[in-house]
């Protein structure tokens, strides 16, 4: 048996890049007294659910994950959520959000999707719509479409923002893209940018979008935002790194969204949870990771200010992992998993789950947690009562096909 | 279709090789579509001039010496430290931050490509840079560059990423791809899957058969990583009626397929086929039952999907996706799924179709540029001279870090995953013509990058420019130029 150096999943997931984009609305329609944020966070690469939030009261949970299974009294305790749940000891934060009733964990969530390509998983999650491969737009910027003017949130003289040099697929679509990344090199004059978008304007319609969102987010890029402080670099991260990449990246979206005349809706996307052999689910990799996402979420609540009790952070996952432990100390792509929902607009502090049970017969084909919870019925009644989204949009154009999926109501505190 | 020699030659240039150097449109108007056969007839076409790099076993092995080594001093350093200590010596904090969590081998600081200026750089950016110098080299050198824009493809089809196996990231290429770009699909297949990099980036080395000698003493089991992405992304596509089932049955097939342990003398580094780890019987893998052969039922199931008239039509669809249009005409996709079927996988023929189908020459130039082959094109427009920790880095800038995709899935060959990144390469473009516009004459520089592509529009930005380094610019990031 070869002995591994094991691979460096730190930089895997550093050199994949934090993407993020955002809705940028100038001017909102205030009228209502309130200011939703949303901010998306797509894991790329599919979180094990039952790793990052433990059914410590399944009495087949310890059977099913022996050494692996996170327990409250274990080596390393996990942190308990009620009765049957506990999270992640490598996340402290959430769980003080949660404790605060600022955040809630659904269990056995899944997308429609039922194969276990990532890239499938990723496009169904990200597209909205239920077959992989036939959108080439995100759900998140069919919503900004949708959203009439005068809403409170609209992208009526809005764009749909993307940092990073690839868009992530849950904001491409017809809502114009800002791009924005952080500077490592010196900008080209404004002088070039405006011949540049007068050539585009005559001979490449789509080129001069690109930049003339460049030019409008120029005016608005916050102080202390990445652009003073450039994302470290790739080689050689370590735990220290990996957390300040995170809560940079997370925490220059959530300057963003805090500014009063900054975008309200964004997303950004993280991969490297794709952990197929020693996953280190109390203090290896994937506790390392939940823990630097941990910190990332602090840093969106301390950027926020006043305005992290108007906010809704939602992170997602294509799909789950095996149930049980794969043969290499890690776990295989499956079905179910984890929603992670934070912010102080939030009814928190519960878990929801309509729980499959972990008995073989109970998992889906004998081998992963069995989706209870379809992942659109808690967009849904976020977009709904967080952003004021219709019934009739989420349905036709946000979630095609998501008739019989009826939004989660009272998901936010009462709007 | 056009009947502008020129004009033919110039979109040769730009959609099949890597963009015009001076004089090369004129070189190949007489026959562009001749030019382009002839490139793949080059005696050692494919092949670049490697002698002085490690192979990725070597490779491999010096890693692991190297950073066995640096251990070794960073524990005498230690020890010393808490002797003087016991001793009450105070002794400055060492400038200490390397975490090794997950018992991960960690590259130490610095071991970018970048910021190299003054000081060598350390073994592992050693590897992978002078892996990245020959084939920036290769591609900037070229004539036209088509056989190394199919080496360019065929590298991110079967990717493998050097955050995980930083060692043999650059060698793989060499010795999995380019023997086989003109050759035939199975073979390259077969090389990629048994190649160590590949068997350690999709997780197949530490597979065991649950029946298997080792698995049962071990009480391991099976990782099926490797058997999902060569049905999903190498051979059959995503959505081609293969079951969870068949991936299972796939990864049993593939237990036993590893490498020789990077610390052992000589050999470490290279495939071995383990029996110990193999799955023992017979497995069915869509629908065709394989018997026990060890090592030759992997072989035996890869030359099935090799031959299957899914692939075909993946590989088809990618490549017409590739080099013509992000949304390919279908009569196009099907002439090249005929030929790889038709030919048994032959990827020069492959080739040969795609230049001699006239969907090919459509004049919409609607593709745009990825960041790497747009860089190269730039370096070969002015005739830079080039460093090649800057040209990786200005890569990753883009998005587009060499040998280091997100995903096995690679880097995405669609404008909408890139476009956006227009913002950032104005910015690239910018400093690099700050460098370099001083000696050039960029109103020369449409004639000999774009000719009679290049609009008026563009000819008049370019003319137009308040210097030099702003003309030079301008014409990198015209549509004509960004786009093939």
């Amino acid at each position: 048996m070869p002995k591994l150096h094991a691979p460096s999943r730190r930089e895997l997931l550093l050199a994949s890049g934090a993407l993020f984009a955002w809705a940028y609305l100038p001017k909102l329609a205030r009228a209502e007294g309130r200011d939703p944020r949303f901010l998306t966070i797509v894991l790329r690469g599919a979180l094990d659910g039952l790793a990052t939030v433990a059914p410590v009261g399944d009495p087949d949970w310890v059977s099913l994950r022996g050494d692996n299974a996170l327990t409250l009294d274990g080596k390393t305790s996990a942190l308990k959520l009620d009765d049957f749940f506990a999270l992640n000891p490598a996340m402290p934060n959430l769980h003080r959000m949660f404790k605060a009733n600022e955040a809630i964990v659904v269990h056995a969530a899944a997308t429609p999707y039922r194969e276990r390509s990532h890239f499938d998983g990723q496009d169904v999650l990200e597209s909205g719509v239920e077959k992989p491969g036939a959108a080439y737009t995100g759900w998140l910027n069919r919503l900004l479409m949708g959203l009439a003017p005068g809403d409170r949130v609209s992208a009526n003289g809005g764009r749909a923002f993307a940092v990073g040099p690839v868009t992530p697929l849950v904001v491409r679509g017809p809502a114009p893209v800002l791009s924005w990344a952080p500077r490592r090199v010196l900008p080209a004059s404004d002088d070039t940018i405006a011949r540049l978008i007068d050539l585009y304007r005559h001979t490449d319609v789509s080129f001069a979008r690109v930049l003339e969102s460049r030019a409008k987010l120029t005016a608005i890029a916050p102080a202390g935002s990445m652009e003073q402080t450039p994302v470290g670099q790739i080689a050689g991260p370590d735990l220290a790194q990996l957390r300040a990449y995170f809560s940079e990246a997370v925490g220059a979206a959530a300057k963003f969204l805090a500014q009063p005349d900054g975008p309200r809706v964004g997303a950004l996307a993280l991969g490297g949870w794709d952990t197929h052999y020693n996953e280190g689910i109390a203090t290896g990799w994937l506790a390392q990771l939940l823990g630097a996402l941990d910190g990332a979420l602090a840093a969106v609540q301390e950027n926020m200010g006043p305005a992290w009790r108007e906010t809704v952070v939602v992170l997602v996952t294509e799909f789950g992992r095996t149930a049980r432990i794969n043969g290499t100390n890690g776990t295989d792509h499956g079905t179910a998993t984890v929603m992670l929902l934070a912010g102080g607009a939030l009814k928190g502090g519960r878990v929801i789950a309509d729980w499959p049970g972990l008995k073989a017969e109970s998992l889906l084909e004998n081998r992963d947690l069995k989706p209870t919870t379809d992942v659109r019925a808690v967009l849904k009644g976020l977009l709904k009562d967080h952003l004021r989204a219709d019934d009739h949009a989420l349905a036709a154009d946000v979630f095609p096909g998501s008739d019989d999926v009826k939004p989660i109501a009272g998901l936010v505190t009462s709007a | 279709m056009t009947t502008n020699p020129k004009f033919e030659a110039a979109l040769a240039l730009h959609r099949f090789g890597f963009g015009p150097v001076a004089g090369s449109i004129a070189a190949i108007a007489d026959d562009p579509r001749g030019a382009l056969l002839a490139d793949l007839e080059r005696p050692g076409a494919g092949r670049v001039a490697a002698a002085n790099l490690p192979n990725s076993g070597q490779a491999a092995r010096s890693l692991f010496e190297f950073r066995a080594e640096r251990l070794a001093k960073e524990k005498l350093a230690e020890r010393a430290k808490k002797e003087a200590e016991a001793k009450g010596i105070v002794v400055g904090a060492a400038d200490d931050n390397t975490m090794k969590p997950n018992g991960d081998a960690q590259p130490p600081n610095g071991e970018s490509a970048q910021n190299q200026q003054n000081q060598q750089p350390q073994l592992p950016a050693l590897l992978v840079q002078n892996e990245a110098k020959v084939r920036i080299e290769a591609a900037v050198a070229a004539e036209i560059g088509f056989v190394e824009r199919l080496v360019w493809f065929w590298s991110n089809h079967f990717c493998v990423s050097a955050d995980k196996i930083l060692s043999m990231a650059g060698a793989y290429e060499r010795e999995a791809i380019r023997p086989h770009v003109l050759g035939r699909f199975v073979d390259m297949l077969t090389a990629v899957e048994s190649h160590p990099a590949m068997l350690f980036y999709l997780d197949n080395g530490v597979s065991m058969g649950p029946n298997s000698v080792a698995g049962i003493n071990r009480d391991k089991s099976l990782n099926e990583n490797l058997a999902r992405e060569i049905l999903e992304l190498h051979t059959l596509g995503a959505r081609t009626g293969y079951s969870q089932d068949d991936v299972t049955r796939f990864a049993n097939v593939l237990t036993g397929w590893t490498w020789i342990a990077f610390g052992v003398p000589n050999r470490g580094g290279e495939f071995v086929f383990v029996k110990r780890l193999h799955e023992p019987g017979e497995q069915t893998v869509i629908g065709k039952s394989y018997p026990d052969t060890g090592v030759d039922q992997g072989r035996a199931v890869l030359a099935d999907l090799a031959r299957h008239p899914a692939t075909a039509r993946h590989i088809a669809h990618k490549l017409a996706r590739h080099f013509v249009a992000d949304e390919p005409p279908l009569s196009l996709v099907d002439k090249l799924a005929k030929s790889f079927i038709d030919s048994d996988g032959n990827l020069k023929e492959l080739a040969k179709t795609l230049i001699a189908a006239e969907e090919s020459w459509t004049p919409a130039r609607t593709k745009l540029k990825r960041p790497s082959e747009w860089i190269t094109s730039a370096l070969r427009l002015t005739g830079a001279q080039w460093v090649v920790g800057r040209v990786t880095s200005g890569q990753g800038l883009l998005g587009e870090p060499l040998w280091r995709p997100g995903g096995p899935n690679g880097f995405a060959d669609y404008e909408s995953a890139w476009i956006d990144g227009l913002s950032q390469r104005v910015d690239i473009a910018s400093n690099f013509a700050g460098r370099v516009a001083d000696r050039l004459d960029p109103v020369a520089l449409v004639e000999t990058g774009l000719g009679p592509l290049a609009s008026a529009e563009t000819r008049n930005t370019v003319a137009r420019a308040e210097s030099r380094a702003q003309a030079l610019t301008l014409l990198l990031m015209a549509p004509e130029f960004l786009r093939r």
